[in-house]
C-alpha cells in the first residue's frame, strides 16, 4: 500500500499561536482517511497546506512522490478535489456553469464535459434538470452534491473534504453520508475527510487520525481507538461522543 | 458666510459654443452620438473666441465685439463670464480665446503689476511684449466706486470716501477681487486711514440686495454700473484721487487675423458712459446680453435672429454640454477607478495610498480643484479642465465600491477558486469581478449623479452646460434663469439614476439578483 500524501516535519504558527506542530503523516491510495479532533485542533489547517491555501512554516509535503511547492501547486490542484461546507459554490453560476469552470478554463471539448456530467448526475444523484439553476435555488443537500460534482470533475486523485456535511439538517446529511460512502467506494476515492462527528468518521473511516492542539494523537481503526488509546485525550474524546454515536 | 456658497457658484459663466448649437439645431441631439459628437467638435477648427468677465458690462461688450466681427465675416464665439481679471488673462496668453474687453487701470495694477501709474502708450508697450495687442479707449472710463444708500449718506453726511472715517461702524462688503487687487481695498484703506472692522468678501451682485436690505453699509462698484440708479444708490466721491483710470479697451492676440483686428478698431471711442450705463440697464432689464448689443448697432433687437438662440436650442446645447462632461469624466472614472480598486482591494501600504488619495481628492472643494487644475498647462480654461475635476471626483465612489465588493467575497468562496486551479487572471475575471458586480456598479452609479450635479460647476470656467443658466441666473439675480438650469440638472441626474437602475438588470449576473 503505497501513500499518495505524504507530510514530512510539516508545521504552519500564525502570529502567536502554533496552529500545526511538526507533523509526519501518510494518506494512503485508494482509502478514505478522516482527521477528526475538537475545534482548533489542526485539522483544517493540514487540510489547507496540502492544497497550498497556506504556506508550511516548515518541512515538506509530497504529492506522489513529488514534492509540492508554489510551483507545481498549479498543475497538483487540478488532480485534487477540494469540498467546503455548502460547496463553496459560485453564486454568479449556475450549477452547470459551476461543475465545468475547470474544465472549461483547460478547454476541455464540449461533448468530453456532457458526457461527464451526465455520469457525474448519476454518480451524485442530482437531478440533470436543476443543473441550470443558481445556487440560491437550490437547497442545502443540492448545493453540496453540485459541490462534490464540481471537485469530481476532472477525475482528481485526492479529494479534500473540509466538513462538507456540517450545515446540512440530519435527514439530508445521512442521505448524503450513504451517498458519499458509494461514491467513494465505487471511485475507489482516495479522500481525506475532515469532521468533528464521531459517528461521521466511523461511519467512513478505514482510517481515522484523531488530532488535538495541533498534534497527530493517533492514527488507526476506531478499535485500535477505543481499545489502544495512545493518551487519556483518545479516550476522553471518545467517550464524549459515545453517548450520541452508540445509541 | 451664507453668501459664501453662491459667489462661488458665480465666479464666471460661459455662453455659446456655436459648433455645438448648430449639431443641437440640426436635431442630433441624442445621448447616443455624445462621444462621437464631441469628439468631432473638439477637432474642428477654432473660430474667434471672444472671452468677457463675470458681470453685466463685460458680457455686453463680449457680445458687442462677436457682433462686430461677425458683420465683419469673422466666424466668432463668445465665452461669457469666464471670471476674473487673471483667468482672462491667462485664457488670452495661452489662446483659449483671442480678445476680451478689459479696463486701464486693471491692466496696469493686476496684469503688468505696476506700483506707479503708467501712460496709455506705456501700457500698449508692455503689453506688447506678451504678444497682446489694444485698442483705443472705447470712450467711457468705469472705474471703480465705493457706494452707499442715498437715504443713508444723507442722514450721516457721507459724501466722500474720507467721510467713512467719522463712521467706523459702517459694515462693508467687497467683491472678492476688489478685496484682493492692488488697487483694492488694503491700499484703499491706508489711503484714507479707515477703520472699520467689519469687512466680508460677498458676490458683486448679491451686494446689491445686502446693501438694500441693511446687511452692508457700502460696497465697491463700477461707476457705470446700472444698479447705482435702480437702487437709490449714491457714488462716495474719490476724494483723494485714489482710482486710476479705467477706459474701457479691447485686448487681443496680436496674432489674430487683421480682419477681426480692425473690426475691433472700429469700436474706439464709440461708447460713451451714459450709453453704456443705457446699454448695461438694458441687459439687465431684458435679462438678454444680446439684445443690449444689438442696441449698439441701433438695431431694435426684433428680429427673431437678434434675440438669440431659442430656450428649446439653448437647452439642448446645454444639456448636450453637460452629458458631454458628465459621460466622458464618467468613462474616465470607470477605466482608472476600477483597476485602482482592484489593486485598493489587497490592501497594504499602496491599497490604503490609493484609497487614501480617492478620499483626499473628494474634500477639495469642487472650486478650488478648478481653480488649482487651470494654470497647469494643457488645462487652463478648457472643457478638458472641467472633465479632469469631475474625474477626480468620480474616481472615489467607485475606487471605493471596487475595492469593499472585492472585499466582501467570503474566504470560503476565494478559496474554493484558488483551491480549483484556475489562473489569477481567470479568478478575478470570472469570479471575483463579476461577484463584486453590484458593489461596483452601484459605486458607478453614485458617481454618474454626482457628476451630474458637479458638472453644474463647469460653468465656472467656461466649459458650459447645465450650469450656463444656473450661473447667469445668480448674476441676474433672476430664479427663472437659475431654475432653467437647475430643473433640468435634477431631472438628468434622476434618468441617469433610472438608466443605470435598469443596467444593473442586464450587466448584474443573475445568480446574485435572485
Amino acid at each position: 500500500m503505497s501513500a499518495l500524501v505524504k507530510l514530512a516535519d510539516v508545521s504552519k504558527r500564525y502570529a502567536d499561536a502554533i496552529a500545526l506542530h511538526a507533523t509526519n503523516l501518510s494518506i494512503e491510495r485508494g482509502k478514505t482517511t478522516i482527521l477528526i479532533g475538537p475545534s482548533g485542533c489542526g485539522k483544517s489547517t493540514l487540510l489547507r497546506l496540502i492544497i497550498r491555501l497556506i504556506e508550511p512554516d516548515s518541512g515538506s509535503i509530497e504529492f506522489n512522490g513529488e514534492p509540492i511547492t508554489p510551483d507545481t501547486i498549479g498543475a497538483l490542484r487540478r488532480r485534487i478535489g477540494y469540498v467546503i461546507q455548502e460547496g463553496g459554490l459560485f453564486p454568479h453560476l449556475t450549477a452547470r456553469a459551476n461543475v465545468l469552470l475547470m474544465a472549461r478554463h483547460i478547454g476541455k471539448s464540449e461533448n468530453e464535459m456532457r458526457n461527464r456530467l451526465v455520469d457525474l448526475c448519476d454518480l451524485t444523484r442530482f437531478s440533470t434538470t436543476l443543473l441550470s439553476r443558481y445556487p440560491v435555488e437550490l437547497s442545502g443537500g443540492q448545493r453540496q452534491r453540485v459541490g462534490l460534482m464540481r471537485a469530481l470533475m476532472l477525475s482528481p486523485e485526492l479529494l479534500l473534504l473540509d466538513e462538507p456535511l456540517g450545515a446540512l439538517d440530519p435527514l439530508v446529511r445521512a442521505a448524503l453520508q450513504k451517498d458519499l460512502k458509494e461514491i467513494f467506494a465505487r471511485l475507489q476515492q482516495t479522500a481525506l475527510f475532515v469532521t468533528h462527528d464521531l459517528a461521521e468518521a466511523i461511519y467512513f473511516g478505514d482510517e481515522i487520525v484523531l488530532m488535538h492542539d495541533g498534534r497527530v494523537v493517533q492514527k488507526g481503526s476506531v478499535t485500535d481507538l477505543r481499545e489502544k488509546p495512545a493518551d487519556p485525550f483518545v479516550s476522553e474524546f471518545i467517550n464524549a461522543q459515545r453517548g450520541v454515536t452508540l445509541t | 458666510m451664507n453668501s459664501l456658497r453662491p459667489r462661488l457658484v458665480r465666479r464666471d459663466r460661459s455662453e455659446p459654443d456655436g459648433r455645438l448649437a448648430r449639431r443641437a439645431k440640426s436635431g442630433t441631439f441624442l445621448p447616443v452620438f455624445l462621444i462621437l459628437i464631441a469628439g468631432v467638435s473638439l477637432a474642428s477648427a477654432k473660430p474667434i473666441v471672444i472671452g468677457s468677465k463675470k458681470f453685466t458690462e463685460s458680457y455686453v461688450l463680449g457680445e458687442i465685439a462677436r457682433r462686430a466681427l461677425n458683420d465683419a465675416n469673422v466666424a466668432t464665439e463668445h465665452r461669457q463670464g469666464m471670471g476674473g481679471t487673471i483667468i482672462l488673462w491667462q485664457a488670452l496668453r495661452g489662446g483659449q480665446i483671442d480678445a476680451y474687453p478689459e479696463y486701464t487701470g486693471t491692466i496696469a495694477q493686476e496684469i503688468l503689476r505696476n506700483g506707479h501709474q503708467l501712460s496709455f502708450q506705456e501700457i500698449r508697450d508692455a503689453l506688447g511684449k506678451f504678444g497682446v495687442g489694444m485698442t483705443e479707449p472705447l470712450g467711457f472710463n468705469n472705474t471703480y466706486a465705493l457706494v452707499m444708500r442715498s437715504s443713508e449718506a444723507q442722514r450721516l453726511g457721507v459724501r466722500t470716501i474720507s467721510d467713512l472715517r467719522k463712521h467706523p461702524e459702517l459694515k462693508i462688503g467687497l467683491t472678492h477681487e476688489f478685496l484682493d487687487r492692488q488697487d483694492g481695498w488694503h491700499p484703499l484703506r491706508e489711503r484714507y486711514g479707515l477703520s472699520q472692522q467689519s469687512v466680508i468678501g460677498i458676490d458683486h451682485a448679491l451686494g446689491y440686495a445686502a446693501l438694500a436690505n441693511g446687511s452692508i453699509d457700502v460696497k465697491d462698484a463700477y461707476s457705470t454700473d446700472a444698479k447705482i440708479e435702480e437702487n437709490g444708490l449714491v457714488v462716495l466721491e474719490d476724494d483723494l484721487r485714489f482710482f486710476p483710470k479705467y477706459d474701457a479697451v479691447f485686448l487681443f492676440r496680436s496674432s489674430m487675423s487683421p480682419d477681426s483686428i480692425n473690426a475691433l478698431h472700429r469700436l474706439e471711442g464709440t461708447l460713451d458712459e451714459n450709453r453704456m450705463i443705457h446699454l448695461n440697464m438694458e441687459a439687465e432689464r431684458t435679462k438678454n446680453y444680446t439684445f443690449a448689443a444689438n442696441l449698439y448697432f441701433e438695431d431694435d433687437g426684433r428680429s427673431a435672429n437678434s434675440l438669440g438662440e431659442t430656450f428649446q436650442h439653448k437647452l439642448a446645447r446645454w444639456t448636450l454640454r453637460h452629458l458631454e462632461l458628465a459621460g466622458f469624466s464618467l468613462l474616465l472614472s470607470v477605466i482608472v477607478g476600477i483597476p485602482l480598486g482592484i489593486f485598493a482591494s489587497r490592501g497594504g501600504i499602496i491599497g490604503h495610498g490609493i484609497l487614501g488619495f480617492a478620499s483626499m481628492v473628494q474634500t477639495i472643494p469642487s472650486l478650488a480643484l478648478l481653480a488649482l487644475l487651470v494654470p497647469l498647462p494643457f488645462f487652463g480654461i478648457s472643457v478638458r479642465t472641467a472633465i479632469a475635476a469631475l474625474f477626480l471626483y468620480g474616481l472615489l465612489p467607485i475606487v471605493r465600491n471596487t475595492a469593499s465588493g472585492l472585499q466582501d467575497i467570503p474566504r470560503s468562496l476565494r478559496e474554493s477558486a484558488i483551491a480549483l486551479g484556475l489562473s489569477p487572471a481567470t479568478r478575478l475575471w470570472q469570479i471575483y469581478l463579476p461577484m463584486a458586480s453590484r458593489s461596483i456598479l452601484s459605486g458607478i452609479k453614485t458617481s454618474a449623479v454626482i457628476n451630474i450635479g458637479t458638472a453644474t460647476l463647469a460653468a465656472l470656467i467656461g466649459a458650459g452646460g447645465l450650469g450656463e443658466p444656473i450661473l447667469s441666473g445668480l448674476n441676474l439675480n433672476d430664479n427663472v434663469t437659475i431654475l432653467q438650469g437647475a430643473i433640468p440638472a435634477a431631472l438628468l441626474a434622476l434618468v441617469v439614476q433610472w438608466l443605470f437602475d435598469g443596467l444593473d438588470r442586464v450587466l448584474i449576473p443573475k445568480g446574485l439578483r435572485l
